[in-house]
Protein backbone atom coordinates (compact mmCIF):
# COMPACT_ATOMS: atom_id res chain seq x y z
CA UNK A 1 0.00 0.00 0.00
CA UNK A 2 2.49 2.51 0.69
CA UNK A 3 4.55 1.42 -1.95
CA UNK A 4 1.75 2.15 -4.16
CA UNK A 5 1.22 5.43 -2.53
CA UNK A 6 4.97 6.22 -3.32
CA UNK A 7 4.83 5.66 -7.32
CA UNK A 8 1.16 7.60 -7.22
CA UNK A 9 3.15 10.16 -5.61
CA UNK A 10 6.25 10.35 -7.86
CA UNK A 11 4.11 9.60 -11.09
CA UNK A 12 0.85 10.47 -10.83
CA UNK A 13 -0.13 13.08 -8.71
CA UNK A 14 0.28 16.74 -11.18
CA UNK A 15 3.01 19.11 -9.39
CA UNK A 16 1.83 21.77 -7.31
CA UNK A 17 1.30 24.88 -9.58
CA UNK A 18 3.68 27.46 -7.31
CA UNK A 19 5.62 25.20 -5.44
CA UNK A 20 6.78 22.46 -7.82
CA UNK A 21 8.12 19.45 -7.06
CA UNK A 22 8.90 20.17 -3.12
CA UNK A 23 4.78 20.12 -2.55
CA UNK A 24 5.25 16.28 -2.79
CA UNK A 25 6.38 15.95 0.83
CA UNK A 26 2.54 16.61 1.44
CA UNK A 27 1.69 13.19 1.14
CA UNK A 28 4.12 12.07 3.32
CA UNK A 29 3.60 15.38 5.76
CA UNK A 30 -0.05 15.24 6.42
CA UNK A 31 -0.86 11.98 6.40
CA UNK A 32 2.15 11.44 9.12
CA UNK A 33 0.26 13.96 11.31
CA UNK A 34 -3.58 12.88 10.90
CA UNK A 35 -2.10 9.22 11.63
CA UNK A 36 -0.03 10.34 14.73
CA UNK A 37 -2.74 12.33 16.02
CA UNK A 38 -5.63 9.63 15.66
CA UNK A 39 -3.28 7.39 17.60
CA UNK A 40 -3.37 9.90 20.65
CA UNK A 41 -6.65 9.67 20.68
CA UNK A 42 -6.98 6.53 19.98
CA UNK A 43 -4.39 6.07 23.11
CA UNK A 44 -7.22 7.65 25.58
CA UNK A 45 -9.67 4.71 24.78
CA UNK A 46 -7.34 2.54 25.01
CA UNK A 47 -6.70 3.74 28.29
CA UNK A 48 -10.35 4.17 29.45
CA UNK A 49 -10.53 0.08 28.14
CA UNK A 50 -7.62 -0.49 30.74
CA UNK A 51 -9.00 1.33 33.43
CA UNK A 52 -12.39 -0.54 32.69
CA UNK A 53 -11.42 -3.83 32.40
CA UNK A 54 -7.99 -3.68 34.63
CA UNK A 55 -6.24 -5.82 31.81
CA UNK A 56 -2.54 -4.57 31.57
CA UNK A 57 -2.48 -5.67 27.73
CA UNK A 58 -4.95 -2.65 27.17
CA UNK A 59 -2.46 -0.68 28.98
CA UNK A 60 0.28 -1.55 26.64
CA UNK A 61 -1.17 -1.39 23.62
CA UNK A 62 -2.03 2.49 24.82
CA UNK A 63 1.33 2.93 25.58
CA UNK A 64 2.93 1.55 22.56
CA UNK A 65 -0.34 3.46 20.81
CA UNK A 66 1.66 6.35 21.79
CA UNK A 67 5.23 5.53 21.16
CA UNK A 68 4.13 5.41 17.83
CA UNK A 69 2.14 8.19 17.81
CA UNK A 70 5.50 10.07 19.24
CA UNK A 71 7.93 8.62 16.88
CA UNK A 72 5.40 10.00 13.98
CA UNK A 73 5.65 13.18 15.40
CA UNK A 74 9.08 13.64 15.11
CA UNK A 75 8.23 12.66 11.56
CA UNK A 76 5.50 15.11 10.82
CA UNK A 77 8.00 17.91 12.64
CA UNK A 78 11.15 17.11 10.37
CA UNK A 79 8.82 16.61 7.54
CA UNK A 80 7.21 19.88 8.37
CA UNK A 81 10.17 22.13 8.85
CA UNK A 82 11.82 20.70 5.25
CA UNK A 83 8.34 21.89 3.52
CA UNK A 84 8.32 24.79 5.61
CA UNK A 85 11.24 26.04 4.17
CA UNK A 86 10.88 25.35 1.19
CA UNK A 87 7.45 26.92 0.96
CA UNK A 88 7.32 29.65 3.40
CA UNK A 89 11.44 30.13 3.51
CA UNK A 90 11.39 29.39 7.31
CA UNK A 91 12.10 26.65 8.71
CA UNK A 92 9.15 27.45 11.87
CA UNK A 93 6.68 29.81 11.52
CA UNK A 94 4.94 30.46 14.78
CA UNK A 95 1.44 32.26 13.31
CA UNK A 96 0.48 28.72 11.86
CA UNK A 97 -2.06 27.23 14.16
CA UNK A 98 -2.26 23.74 13.14
CA UNK A 99 2.09 23.77 13.36
CA UNK A 100 1.68 25.14 17.00
CA UNK A 101 -1.10 22.77 18.33
CA UNK A 102 0.96 19.94 16.71
CA UNK A 103 3.93 21.25 18.81
CA UNK A 104 2.78 21.24 22.11
CA UNK A 105 0.55 17.73 21.68
CA UNK A 106 4.48 16.64 20.62
CA UNK A 107 5.64 18.29 23.74
CA UNK A 108 2.74 16.67 26.04
CA UNK A 109 3.09 13.27 25.09
CA UNK A 110 6.91 13.38 25.46
CA UNK A 111 6.11 13.65 29.20
CA UNK A 112 4.28 10.59 29.19
CA UNK A 113 7.81 9.11 29.36
CA UNK A 114 8.93 10.83 32.24
CA UNK A 115 5.66 9.96 33.80
CA UNK A 116 5.87 6.43 32.97
CA UNK A 117 9.24 5.92 34.13
CA UNK A 118 9.04 7.04 37.20
CA UNK A 119 6.82 4.65 38.85
CA UNK A 120 7.82 1.62 39.98
CA UNK A 121 4.85 -0.67 41.13
CA UNK A 122 3.53 -2.18 37.73
CA UNK A 123 -0.30 -1.64 38.53
CA UNK A 124 0.07 1.86 39.53
CA UNK A 125 1.90 2.56 36.94
CA UNK A 126 -0.48 1.18 34.27
CA UNK A 127 -3.44 2.72 36.09
CA UNK A 128 -1.55 6.12 36.00
CA UNK A 129 -0.39 5.95 32.76
CA UNK A 130 -4.01 5.41 31.25
CA UNK A 131 -5.36 8.27 33.22
CA UNK A 132 -2.76 10.11 31.47
CA UNK A 133 -3.68 8.74 28.12
CA UNK A 134 -7.45 9.52 28.42
CA UNK A 135 -6.70 13.76 29.63
CA UNK A 136 -3.90 14.11 26.69
CA UNK A 137 -6.35 12.22 24.49
CA UNK A 138 -9.08 14.74 25.06
CA UNK A 139 -6.72 17.57 25.42
CA UNK A 140 -5.83 17.21 21.83
CA UNK A 141 -8.59 18.05 20.32
CA UNK A 142 -9.21 21.21 22.84
CA UNK A 143 -5.83 22.43 22.13
CA UNK A 144 -6.78 22.39 18.02
CA UNK A 145 -9.59 24.60 19.17
CA UNK A 146 -8.26 26.95 21.35
CA UNK A 147 -4.82 27.57 19.60
CA UNK A 148 -6.91 27.78 15.81
CA UNK A 149 -9.15 30.76 17.84
CA UNK A 150 -5.98 32.61 18.82
CA UNK A 151 -4.14 32.61 15.52
CA UNK A 152 -5.38 33.55 11.94
CA UNK A 153 -6.52 30.71 9.79
CA UNK A 154 -3.62 30.47 6.66
CA UNK A 155 -2.78 26.90 7.00
CA UNK A 156 -4.39 24.58 4.38
CA UNK A 157 -6.94 22.84 5.76
CA UNK A 158 -6.61 19.65 3.39
CA UNK A 159 -9.94 17.79 4.95
CA UNK A 160 -12.60 19.97 4.98
CA UNK A 161 -11.10 21.41 1.64
CA UNK A 162 -10.70 18.27 -0.22
CA UNK A 163 -13.76 18.58 -2.27
CA UNK A 164 -12.69 22.00 -3.40
CA UNK A 165 -9.70 22.63 -4.18
CA UNK A 166 -7.50 19.80 -5.24
CA UNK A 167 -7.15 18.02 -8.80
CA UNK A 168 -8.57 14.24 -8.89
CA UNK A 169 -5.37 12.65 -8.77
CA UNK A 170 -3.79 14.37 -5.77
CA UNK A 171 -6.93 13.73 -3.75
CA UNK A 172 -6.68 10.03 -5.01
CA UNK A 173 -2.86 10.11 -4.18
CA UNK A 174 -3.91 11.91 -1.08
CA UNK A 175 -6.01 8.91 0.32
CA UNK A 176 -4.09 6.35 -0.69
CA UNK A 177 -1.04 8.00 1.05
CA UNK A 178 -3.19 8.33 4.12
CA UNK A 179 -4.37 4.50 4.47
CA UNK A 180 -0.62 3.54 3.50
CA UNK A 181 0.22 5.26 6.93
CA UNK A 182 -2.27 4.03 9.07
CA UNK A 183 -1.02 0.59 7.80
CA UNK A 184 2.17 1.61 8.62
CA UNK A 185 1.34 3.05 11.89
CA UNK A 186 -0.69 -0.04 12.73
CA UNK A 187 1.89 -2.76 11.52
CA UNK A 188 4.22 -0.76 13.89
CA UNK A 189 2.23 -1.26 16.64
CA UNK A 190 1.45 -5.05 15.67
CA UNK A 191 5.12 -5.04 16.17
CA UNK A 192 6.06 -3.42 18.96
CA UNK A 193 3.25 -5.14 20.86
CA UNK A 194 4.61 -8.37 19.19
CA UNK A 195 8.25 -7.57 20.54
CA UNK A 196 7.45 -6.38 24.04
CA UNK A 197 5.17 -9.09 25.13
CA UNK A 198 7.79 -11.61 23.66
CA UNK A 199 10.39 -9.41 25.62
CA UNK A 200 8.24 -10.30 28.57
CA UNK A 201 8.21 -13.45 28.30
CA UNK A 202 11.81 -14.47 27.94
CA UNK A 203 12.24 -12.59 30.87
CA UNK A 204 9.89 -14.60 32.82
CA UNK A 205 11.66 -18.01 31.21
CA UNK A 206 14.83 -16.35 32.20
CA UNK A 207 13.77 -15.87 35.96
CA UNK A 208 12.80 -18.91 36.33
CA UNK A 209 15.72 -20.94 35.36
CA UNK A 210 17.68 -18.67 37.25
CA UNK A 211 15.65 -19.64 40.15
CA UNK A 212 16.32 -23.59 38.66
CA UNK A 213 19.78 -22.82 38.87
CA UNK A 214 20.30 -20.98 42.20
CA UNK A 215 21.05 -23.54 45.71
CA UNK A 216 18.02 -22.01 47.30
CA UNK A 217 15.66 -22.95 44.42
CA UNK A 218 13.37 -25.13 45.78
CA UNK A 219 11.69 -27.37 43.07
CA UNK A 220 11.09 -24.48 40.27
CA UNK A 221 7.89 -25.35 38.00
CA UNK A 222 8.44 -27.05 34.64
CA UNK A 223 9.21 -24.10 32.09
CA UNK A 224 6.95 -26.07 29.94
CA UNK A 225 4.41 -25.04 32.21
CA UNK A 226 4.97 -21.35 31.82
CA UNK A 227 1.37 -20.76 30.91
CA UNK A 228 1.26 -18.29 27.39
CA UNK A 229 -0.41 -14.88 27.50
CA UNK A 230 -3.15 -15.15 25.19
CA UNK A 231 -2.83 -12.29 22.55
CA UNK B 1 -20.06 17.60 50.40
CA UNK B 2 -19.38 17.65 53.84
CA UNK B 3 -15.62 15.77 53.39
CA UNK B 4 -14.82 18.44 50.76
CA UNK B 5 -15.51 20.97 53.29
CA UNK B 6 -13.73 19.22 56.14
CA UNK B 7 -11.07 18.35 53.75
CA UNK B 8 -10.67 21.95 52.24
CA UNK B 9 -11.07 23.62 55.78
CA UNK B 10 -8.49 21.54 57.01
CA UNK B 11 -5.84 23.02 53.87
CA UNK B 12 -6.68 26.20 54.71
CA UNK B 13 -6.08 26.54 58.41
CA UNK B 14 -3.14 24.38 57.66
CA UNK B 15 -2.06 27.41 55.40
CA UNK B 16 -3.02 29.92 57.68
CA UNK B 17 -0.44 28.98 60.40
CA UNK B 18 2.30 27.65 58.44
CA UNK B 19 1.96 30.20 56.11
CA UNK B 20 3.67 27.68 53.55
CA UNK B 21 2.76 28.15 49.82
CA UNK B 22 0.83 31.63 49.49
CA UNK B 23 3.04 34.02 50.93
CA UNK B 24 5.70 32.17 48.93
CA UNK B 25 4.03 32.75 45.80
CA UNK B 26 3.30 35.93 46.50
CA UNK B 27 6.79 37.04 46.98
CA UNK B 28 8.23 34.96 43.48
CA UNK B 29 5.32 36.75 41.65
CA UNK B 30 7.01 40.31 42.69
CA UNK B 31 10.29 38.85 41.86
CA UNK B 32 9.59 37.78 38.63
CA UNK B 33 8.15 40.98 37.53
CA UNK B 34 11.29 43.34 39.19
CA UNK B 35 13.37 40.17 36.52
CA UNK B 36 11.02 40.80 33.15
CA UNK B 37 11.17 44.56 34.18
CA UNK B 38 14.99 44.38 33.69
CA UNK B 39 14.77 41.75 30.91
CA UNK B 40 12.36 43.21 28.97
CA UNK B 41 14.13 46.44 29.32
CA UNK B 42 10.26 48.56 29.90
CA UNK B 43 9.22 50.86 32.77
CA UNK B 44 5.27 50.50 31.46
CA UNK B 45 3.17 47.73 29.66
CA UNK B 46 0.62 47.94 27.95
CA UNK B 47 -1.84 45.17 25.58
CA UNK B 48 -0.29 41.95 24.57
CA UNK B 49 2.90 42.24 26.80
CA UNK B 50 1.38 43.02 29.86
CA UNK B 51 -1.37 40.09 29.60
CA UNK B 52 1.60 37.67 28.66
CA UNK B 53 3.97 38.83 31.53
CA UNK B 54 0.82 38.74 33.98
CA UNK B 55 0.16 35.34 32.98
CA UNK B 56 3.29 33.48 32.38
CA UNK B 57 4.14 35.11 35.98
CA UNK B 58 0.93 33.59 37.93
CA UNK B 59 1.43 30.45 35.96
CA UNK B 60 5.03 30.35 37.45
CA UNK B 61 3.99 31.18 40.83
CA UNK B 62 1.00 28.79 40.54
CA UNK B 63 3.24 25.68 40.20
CA UNK B 64 4.83 26.49 43.31
CA UNK B 65 1.42 25.89 44.98
CA UNK B 66 0.59 23.15 43.31
CA UNK B 67 3.88 21.26 43.83
CA UNK B 68 3.02 21.37 47.53
CA UNK B 69 -0.49 20.35 47.30
CA UNK B 70 -0.36 17.11 48.35
CA UNK B 71 2.95 16.76 50.44
CA UNK B 72 1.24 16.80 53.73
CA UNK B 73 -0.46 13.69 52.75
CA UNK B 74 2.40 12.34 50.97
CA UNK B 75 4.52 12.41 54.53
CA UNK B 76 2.23 12.40 57.17
CA UNK B 77 -0.40 9.59 55.49
CA UNK B 78 -2.78 11.28 54.46
CA UNK B 79 -3.52 9.72 51.47
CA UNK B 80 -4.05 6.24 53.73
CA UNK B 81 -6.75 8.37 56.02
CA UNK B 82 -8.85 9.48 53.19
CA UNK B 83 -8.55 5.73 51.24
CA UNK B 84 -9.91 4.43 54.89
CA UNK B 85 -12.19 6.98 55.63
CA UNK B 86 -16.14 5.74 54.45
CA UNK B 87 -16.08 8.68 51.90
CA UNK B 88 -15.93 9.67 48.20
CA UNK B 89 -12.21 10.06 47.40
CA UNK B 90 -13.18 12.53 44.42
CA UNK B 91 -13.78 14.75 47.60
CA UNK B 92 -10.02 15.17 48.21
CA UNK B 93 -9.52 16.25 44.44
CA UNK B 94 -12.61 18.71 44.42
CA UNK B 95 -10.82 20.15 48.25
CA UNK B 96 -7.28 20.32 46.92
CA UNK B 97 -9.09 22.21 43.79
CA UNK B 98 -10.56 24.51 46.02
CA UNK B 99 -7.54 25.29 47.72
CA UNK B 100 -5.57 25.75 45.03
CA UNK B 101 -8.35 28.09 43.58
CA UNK B 102 -8.31 29.95 47.26
CA UNK B 103 -4.53 30.30 46.47
CA UNK B 104 -4.41 31.61 43.68
CA UNK B 105 -7.12 34.16 44.23
CA UNK B 106 -5.03 35.20 47.48
CA UNK B 107 -1.79 35.12 44.63
CA UNK B 108 -3.68 37.63 42.48
CA UNK B 109 -4.76 40.02 45.58
CA UNK B 110 -1.22 41.03 45.68
CA UNK B 111 0.32 40.31 42.41
CA UNK B 112 -2.61 42.34 40.17
CA UNK B 113 -1.97 45.25 42.59
CA UNK B 114 1.82 45.27 42.16
CA UNK B 115 1.52 44.63 38.69
CA UNK B 116 -0.66 47.82 37.88
CA UNK B 117 1.79 49.54 40.34
CA UNK B 118 4.86 48.39 38.58
CA UNK B 119 3.67 48.52 34.99
CA UNK B 120 0.80 50.35 34.16
CA UNK B 121 -0.06 53.76 33.76
CA UNK B 122 -3.38 54.22 34.51
CA UNK B 123 -7.20 52.99 33.63
CA UNK B 124 -6.72 49.34 35.75
CA UNK B 125 -9.95 50.39 37.89
CA UNK B 126 -11.81 50.13 34.70
CA UNK B 127 -10.12 46.88 33.70
CA UNK B 128 -10.48 45.56 37.35
CA UNK B 129 -13.80 43.83 37.28
CA UNK B 130 -13.42 42.45 33.78
CA UNK B 131 -9.95 41.22 34.42
CA UNK B 132 -11.07 39.64 38.41
CA UNK B 133 -13.75 37.76 35.86
CA UNK B 134 -10.41 36.38 33.58
CA UNK B 135 -8.68 35.84 36.39
CA UNK B 136 -11.72 33.28 38.17
CA UNK B 137 -12.01 31.45 35.06
CA UNK B 138 -8.36 31.67 35.06
CA UNK B 139 -7.66 30.13 38.11
CA UNK B 140 -10.84 27.59 38.22
CA UNK B 141 -8.57 26.08 35.21
CA UNK B 142 -5.32 26.01 36.82
CA UNK B 143 -7.03 24.79 39.89
CA UNK B 144 -8.76 21.80 38.62
CA UNK B 145 -5.53 20.44 36.49
CA UNK B 146 -3.42 21.25 38.63
CA UNK B 147 -4.82 19.19 41.39
CA UNK B 148 -5.23 16.29 38.90
CA UNK B 149 -1.77 16.36 37.70
CA UNK B 150 0.05 16.89 41.42
CA UNK B 151 -2.02 13.47 42.59
CA UNK B 152 0.04 12.49 39.81
CA UNK B 153 3.13 13.32 40.17
CA UNK B 154 3.08 13.49 43.92
CA UNK B 155 2.99 9.19 43.60
CA UNK B 156 6.28 9.32 41.01
CA UNK B 157 10.21 9.33 41.81
CA UNK B 158 10.72 12.67 39.94
CA UNK B 159 7.34 14.55 41.57
CA UNK B 160 8.89 17.91 41.35
CA UNK B 161 10.29 17.74 38.02
CA UNK B 162 8.01 16.23 36.39
CA UNK B 163 4.40 18.55 37.59
CA UNK B 164 5.91 21.32 35.34
CA UNK B 165 6.45 19.20 32.66
CA UNK B 166 3.03 17.70 32.47
CA UNK B 167 1.07 20.73 33.49
CA UNK B 168 2.88 23.57 31.24
CA UNK B 169 1.54 21.82 28.25
CA UNK B 170 -1.80 20.85 29.53
CA UNK B 171 -2.65 24.25 30.79
CA UNK B 172 -1.67 26.30 27.20
CA UNK B 173 -5.01 26.60 26.34
CA UNK B 174 -5.57 28.78 30.03
CA UNK B 175 -2.45 30.63 29.14
CA UNK B 176 -3.76 31.18 25.51
CA UNK B 177 -7.22 32.10 26.74
CA UNK B 178 -6.32 34.49 30.05
CA UNK B 179 -4.00 36.28 27.79
CA UNK B 180 -5.87 37.19 24.76
CA UNK B 181 -8.73 37.96 27.06
CA UNK B 182 -6.24 40.26 29.05
CA UNK B 183 -4.81 41.87 26.22
CA UNK B 184 -7.63 44.27 25.42
CA UNK B 185 -8.49 45.36 29.19
CA UNK B 186 -4.87 46.30 29.70
CA UNK B 187 -4.70 47.80 26.17
CA UNK B 188 -4.88 51.78 25.90
CA UNK B 189 -7.63 53.02 25.57
CA UNK B 190 -9.55 50.35 26.94
CA UNK B 191 -11.53 47.82 24.88
CA UNK B 192 -14.11 45.26 25.89
CA UNK B 193 -14.56 43.39 22.59
CA UNK B 194 -13.02 40.08 22.04
CA UNK B 195 -13.68 39.33 25.70
CA UNK B 196 -16.54 37.66 25.79
CA UNK B 197 -15.15 34.99 23.09
CA UNK B 198 -12.18 34.27 25.56
CA UNK B 199 -14.16 33.64 28.67
CA UNK B 200 -16.44 30.91 26.85
CA UNK B 201 -13.12 29.33 25.55
CA UNK B 202 -11.76 29.35 29.47
CA UNK B 203 -15.14 28.47 30.58
CA UNK B 204 -15.35 25.81 28.45
CA UNK B 205 -11.59 24.36 29.32
CA UNK B 206 -12.91 24.51 33.41
CA UNK B 207 -16.13 22.37 32.57
CA UNK B 208 -14.29 19.67 30.31
CA UNK B 209 -11.31 19.06 32.50
CA UNK B 210 -13.11 19.62 35.57
CA UNK B 211 -15.47 16.44 34.38
CA UNK B 212 -12.18 14.43 32.96
CA UNK B 213 -10.78 15.34 36.11
CA UNK B 214 -13.70 14.10 38.30
CA UNK B 215 -14.31 11.06 36.10
CA UNK B 216 -10.33 9.48 36.38
CA UNK B 217 -9.48 10.58 39.91
CA UNK B 218 -10.44 7.59 41.25
CA UNK B 219 -8.32 5.58 39.42
CA UNK B 220 -5.39 7.26 40.96
CA UNK B 221 -6.11 6.64 44.69
CA UNK B 222 -6.12 2.94 44.60
CA UNK B 223 -3.92 1.98 46.90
Amino acid sequence: MLATAIALVFFYAPNDADQGFVQKIFYVHVPLAIVALIGFVVAGLLGVMHLRTRDDRWDYRSYVAIHMGVIFGVGVLITGAIWAKAAWGKWWVWDEPTLVSFLIVFLLYVTYYPLRYSIEDPQRRARYASVFAITAGAFVPINFIAVRLAENLVHPRVLNQTAGDMPGEMRLTFLVALAGMALLYMTLVKLELTSKHARGQLRRLRRLLEEEGSPGGAAPPPIVTVPAKPE
Amino acid sequence: MRPVGAILRKDLLVELRTKESVPSMAIFAVTTFVIFHFGLDRDRLEGELAAGVLWVTILFAAILGINRIFVAEREQGGFDGILMAPIERTSLLIAKAGALFTYLLALELVALPVFALFFLSDGFWEALPRLLVVAVLADLGLATVGALLASIAVHTRARDLLLPLLLLPLTLPVMIGAAAATKPLLSIPLETSGVGKWLAVLALYDLIFGLLAYAVFDFLMED
